[in-house]
């Protein structure tokens, strides 16, 4: 940022040399698709194919989603074996239990061992396991993290802390299509005999979407 | 739902199509052309580039999950032969390799 002080108004045009810092109440220009949501949804409002009372109920599930979701899938397979077991055959069917719907997708559970890491992206776009996870954070939609997770993934797990040895593959996921992943991280050791909620508190968002382990 | 017979097994070496097409496309650009394995069937899907334009995408395409070494993707790769990528693939956009 510019060390020039400014007395005028933030809210101008800014094509004189220098930036601001964002501010969150400033004006901003909408973009295209922006313009685009705006007007098919009104649209769709004006023609009663769903009200605006659907669009906010629809966000607000969104938004009630997180990671919490993810971590008691997780601490539930490091608990229960057969849970496990038919988390790795059959996600979809096995957070069903837990009364989690994929919707249309199905969902394939990739478990971390000493030997293998998994790490997920979504080159294309987004594809993210929103029904677990929530909305996916800003850097998993970034153009660096969708181009150089398949190109130099291990360069980019150090950046995350993550470093890898040379004896242990790096199996990266293109999320391409109708699948949804989710990564079964490795369990902590000195986590012998905690409870399911206590070791539901260890999961992180990161080390279900591979960037990171779990740590106690 | 109408599906089209699925052509691969699990381990069969098979190529992505180096094609140009139009449209909603969901194989990546990094990987057409190069050669991987069949990690497993998925299932059958409505074809998404058809789905893109409000028709049916019927009859369905088969989905794999195909594997690729990085070495051979890339030729700088810095990491193990062990290290891999996978990646979900309609079966149209796949042809047999050797």
């Amino acid at each position: 940022m510019s060390s020039d002080v400014h007395t005028h108004d933030p809210a101008h045009d800014h094509r004189h040399g220098h930036a601001h810092p964002p501010h969150a109440e400033a004006p901003e220009r909408l973009s295209y698709y922006q313009v685009m949501e705006i007007a098919v949804r009104e649209l769709l409002i004006a023609k009663s194919v769903f009200a605006a009372e659907d669009v906010r109920r629809a966000v607000e599930a969104m938004d009630a989603r997180d990671p919490a979701q993810g971590a008691r899938v997780v601490a539930r397979a490091w608990t229960d074996p057969a849970f496990r077991a038919r988390l790795l055959a059959d996600g979809t069917a096995a957070v069903r239990e837990l009364g989690y719907e994929m919707a249309t997708f199905r969902l394939l559970v990739v478990e971390n061992t000493a030997k293998l890491h998994n790490l997920i992206v979504c080159t294309l776009c987004s594809c993210y396991p929103r029904m677990l996870l929530g909305l996916p954070p800003d850097w998993y939609k970034s153009r660096a993290y969708r181009s150089r997770a398949v190109r130099e993934p291990r360069a980019v797990l150090k950046e995350f802390g993550t470093v890898l040895g040379d004896d242990v593959e790096l199996r990266v996921h293109d999320s391409t299509a109708d699948m949804r992943y989710l990564v079964l991280p490795e369990r902590p050791a000195g986590t012998e005999g905690w409870s399911e909620e206590r070791l539901a508190a260890l999961v992180g968002r990161d080390c279900m979407i591979g960037v990171t382990r779990c740590h106690v | 739902m109408s599906a089209v017979e699925p052509r691969f097994a699990p381990g069969a070496r098979v190529r992505v199509r180096r094609a140009d097409a139009p449209g909603h496309i969901r194989t990546p650009w990094y990987i057409r052309g190069q050669t991987g394995e069949i990690e497993r069937l998925c299932g059958a899907f409505p074809n998404p580039e058809e789905l893109a334009y409000n028709r049916p995408g019927l009859p369905a395409q088969p989905l794999y999950r195909v594997r690729f070494r990085q070495r051979e993707l890339w030729p700088d790769y810095a990491g193990p032969a062990a290290d891999t990528i996978e990646v979900e693939i309609y079966q149209h956009w796949l042809e047999p390799a050797r």
